[in-house]
């Protein structure tokens, strides 16, 4: 257990190093686009002096790398700073938002995880019937789909035609937890069908490698029931892979949320995000990408530590 | 006093189509000769069937905001936060739905002879949200808040010409400027100039979100959504609907599948693309109004080859509008004539020749000037307006009639206002709608205005356009502005191919009076006082 301790502590600290690198990375890509802040803020109708004035009160007229170790310096202490724009607190900005994306994350989450694996394992069970094609066939057409797409045609159906899920998920404070899962129905179902096809592959693919070992040769010859040969016998096996695929795709969960949030008018991280970019916010911009950096960063990690702690030849390296 | 059945079956039926209120029918009526209790009973039996009724939450997407828009009035910039402060705020004027100039927080304004005075009568009805009474010390620090060294408001230009604001009571304030302004009382409609509480150093309250408008911000996010209800003690009539949502959709899509799902109740903004597919549902009223926004094409009057008259006349006269409006602006626009005033605008000159696409004589133009062969770089962007890229290969389509060969050169979307326009010597630009004309004039075609976008000098045009500001005769500004159109017509270097429209589209079951503003999208961003539920 002390070699995992070591590990995550390990690379927690690699994580943290990362974190640095990509704030720095952020920082000169926001530095890059053209155009300019006060310009942005202030509209077509700026005229010189007002972006003088602006640019001022915004601290502009430092020098970027001043700029760059100022926020470093709050950052280090827990201060991400205040919107340049609107001069809001920045978690007071983003905490709500990060709250409704990470809702809307687990919510497909709850749905699309237990629904791929159980899908995945029927599938290796039957496979190449006639049922696994048709998963298959599915699962593949709709991540093959970019998930605006996806979007658009649920809301065709579901929203237009049918007239059984609104259009656009606006939430207030004082709905109720069902009123939520209603309202946020049609945003998580596409996330589900985005993420699901790749964790049900994997479970699907790594199971039927396992089931041409030796051992579920065994124990197909003692006589257990093939479905008992999978979950017992080779499912446990499998669990690596699957806990690498569905950590990879939680993230993508949380990170890749945005153009579903646009689709959706969900107000969440991504519209933050797609806002702060347009108005080259930058501590808005920047502790967005930190999150989903750290979000990456974090889930990676646990899917390696879930993968050693489920295989006793990891957890007892000789 | 004899009656007059005819005047009287007009205004009923003005009174229907919601234009003028119970006490102005009531008032018009007895002036027409009906006895007071005649004209009251008039109205309940003639009008109030069909006049708005009250009730209903009004679901309103609009098409533009973003998480860092504030309240404060200097840095408003987003449609949302426009639309937001002509529903929670109030304004010293308003622009009817006819396009006129009517009251808000002014009963009545009046100038001194040479236009250079200006006295704003408050009226005493109004009051913030918080309950305070608005006052005069409340509208001059809300006007200070744009003026001064230090400040960051956007509307700073516009009161550069106000010397001095005193108040004279509570209810009076006289604003004293460096030289005449007839349109003083227009410029008091600015989306910036909303009136706030005043703080007791002479600042303004923006922060807490108070105003003094139709309804008050019950609850609200940036670039999310807004939940307002009415405000009982409002000053003028209208404000039908007890609730009002304001919600940001700037997905297209998101927003037209809003509307047509009944989501929402009204939408700011359709794409025209898809606008004769929205026409076929029959739960959904689309409107196409007639704005003075404009698409410009500015070329530098002093760089070669434009400094030549015949070769920018040239290039005006090369452009098939009709063909750009079909095919570009999807029919909803207006027919631009090389002048920078639109009809939507008080004192349009009707009478003047429309310029069409005439290959031939711009052909002899250029042999005139001995510039057969033109070639020309015209910069543009998509984000200057959706089409704006095809728009100039197809007018550079039909140049080539004229012998003109335009390369079209694509410019980066992000900081095309900064790095492209006013920098490049013949560029696309897109213009919001400005009140009147003298405001446009003055800020894109006075001699010395940074925004002189075609580096226009013209020596009667700047005398007639300082004479026409403090002209308060109507009929001689009319005429002067005539002639400032002509001379921009044909001696100025913006080529302007339209005008164009607001579309915007609300489900069949609101009501909305005959006559849109043409200000903003949405009447005016003032759908939420203005419209009703008919059902």
């Amino acid at each position: 257990m002390g070699d995992i301790l070591t590990l995550i502590g390990k690379r927690l600290g690699l994580g943290l190093l990362t974190l640095l690198v990509i704030s720095v990375l952020i920082f000169g890509a926001v530095e890059l686009l053209p155009g300019d802040i006060a310009q942005a803020v202030l509209g077509q109708g700026a005229t010189e002096e007002n972006l003088r004035a602006l640019r001022e009160q915004m601290g502009l007229d430092q020098p970027a790398v001043v700029r760059y170790f100022q926020w470093l310096g709050g950052a280090m202490t827990g201060d991400f700073g205040q919107s340049m724009i609107s001069g809001t607190n920045v978690s007071e900005l983003i905490g709500p938002r990060l709250k409704n994306t990470l809702f809307l994350a687990a919510y497909a989450a709850v749905i699309a995880v237990p629904l791929a694996i159980l899908l995945g394992i029927t599938v290796a069970l039957f496979r190449n019937s006639i049922f696994d094609r048709v998963a298959n066939v599915v699962s593949l057409t709709a991540i093959s789909s970019p998930e605006f797409f996806l979007g658009y045609i649920l809301l065709l159906v579901f929203s237009v035609k049918l007239q059984m899920f609104p259009s656009i998920s606006s939430l207030s404070a004082d709905m109720s937890f069902g009123d939520l899962l209603y309202r946020t129905f049609l945003p998580a179902l596409t996330m589900v069908l985005v993420v699901m096809a790749h964790m049900m592959r994997m479970t699907r693919a790594a199971i039927i490698n396992l089931l041409a070992s030796p051992y579920i040769e065994m124990a197909r010859l003692k006589g257990a029931p093939s479905w008992k040969v999978i979950v017992h016998h080779a499912l446990p096996n499998a669990w690596a892979p699957i806990i690498n695929v569905v950590a990879l795709n939680l993230a993508y969960l949380i990170t890749g949320v945005v153009l579903v949030e646009v689709v959706f008018v969900y107000p969440g991280i991504g519209q933050a995000l797609v806002d702060a970019v347009s108005k080259r916010d930058f501590p808005i911009v920047q502790a967005c990408c930190l999150i989903f950096a750290a979000t990456f960063i974090l889930l990676n990690l646990a899917a390696d530590v879930g993968a050693i702690l489920t295989n006793p030849r990891l957890r007892h390296p000789k | 006093m004899k009656k007059d059945p005819a005047i009287i079956a007009r205004m009923a039926e003005e009174a229907k189509r919601g234009r003028i209120s119970r006490r102005e029918f009531v008032q018009y009526s007895t002036g027409a000769g009906l006895t007071l209790n005649a004209a009251s009973g008039l109205w309940t039996s003639a009008v109030a069937q069909s006049t708005p009724q009250k009730g209903g939450t009004f679901r309103w997407g609009i098409h533009d905001g973003n998480t860092a828009d504030t309240h404060d009035p200097g840095a408003y910039v987003t449609r949302v936060m426009i639309f937001l402060a002509h529903t929670h705020r109030s304004y010293l004027t308003m622009i009817n739905g006819d396009g006129s100039l009517g009251p808000d927080l002014a009963d009545s304004w009046e100038a001194s002879a040479d236009a250079s005075q200006w006295t704003f009568k408050i009226t005493p009805n109004a009051s913030f949200h918080s309950g305070k009474p608005v006052t005069a010390a409340d509208v001059i620090a809300s006007l200070n808040h744009h003026r001064g060294d230090d400040t960051t408001s956007a509307a700073k230009a516009l009161l550069t010409d106000v010397a001095d604001i005193q108040s004279d009571g509570d209810h009076t304030v006289i604003v004293s400027l460096t030289g005449g302004n007839a349109d003083f009382p227009w410029l008091m409609t600015d989306y910036h100039l909303a009136i706030c509480p005043a703080n007791e150093d002479g600042t303004i309250d923006w922060k807490s979100g108070d105003g003094s408008g139709p309804y008050k911000i019950d609850s609200g996010e940036f670039g999310v959504s807004f939940s307002l209800s009415r405000h009982d003690g409002w000053h003028r009539e209208g404000a039908y609907f007890d609730n009002v949502e304001m919600i940001t959709l700037n997905d297209p899509n998101a927003r037209q599948t809003a509307l047509v799902s009944g989501d929402v109740d009204a939408v700011s903004l359709i794409e025209l693309k898809t606008m004769a597919l929205m026409q076929r549902d029959p739960n959904i009223t689309i409107h196409n109004v007639p704005s003075a926004g404009a698409i410009t094409m500015p070329m530098f009057c002093d760089t070669a080859p434009f400094d030549n008259k015949d070769v920018r006349n040239a290039l005006k006269l090369a452009m098939n509008r009709d063909e750009i409006i079909e095919k570009i602006a999807f029919g909803a626009a207006t027919k631009g004539n090389d002048f920078h005033h639109s009809p939507a605008q008080p004192y349009w000159p009707d009478d003047i020749p429309q310029r069409d696409y005439d290959p031939d004589q711009a052909k002899s133009l250029l042999k005139k000037a001995g510039a057969e062969g033109l070639t020309v770089n015209l910069s543009t962007a998509d984000s200057v307006y959706a089409g704006a890229v095809d728009m100039a290969v197809l007018y550079a389509e039909h140049a080539k009639a004229a012998g003109i060969n335009i390369n079209v050169v694509r410019e980066p979307n992000d900081g095309y206002y900064s790095e492209v326009w006013l920098k490049k010597p013949f560029t696309l630009v897109s213009w919001g709608a400005r009140p009147t004309p003298d405001v446009m004039y003055t800020l894109a075609y006075k001699a010395d205005a940074a925004w002189n976008e075609s580096h226009f000098q013209n020596e009667r045009f700047n005398e007639l356009l300082l004479q026409a500001k403090a002209e308060l005769d109507d009929t001689l500004r009319a005429e002067m502005y005539r002639e400032m159109a002509m001379l921009a017509r044909d001696e100025g270097g913006t080529l302007i191919p339209f005008f164009n429209n607001f579309v915007y589209a609300n489900r069949s079951n609101i009501g909305t009076p005959e006559a849109l503003a043409a200000s903003w999208e949405n009447d005016g961003g003032r759908a939420a006082s203005r419209w009703w539920f008919t059902s």
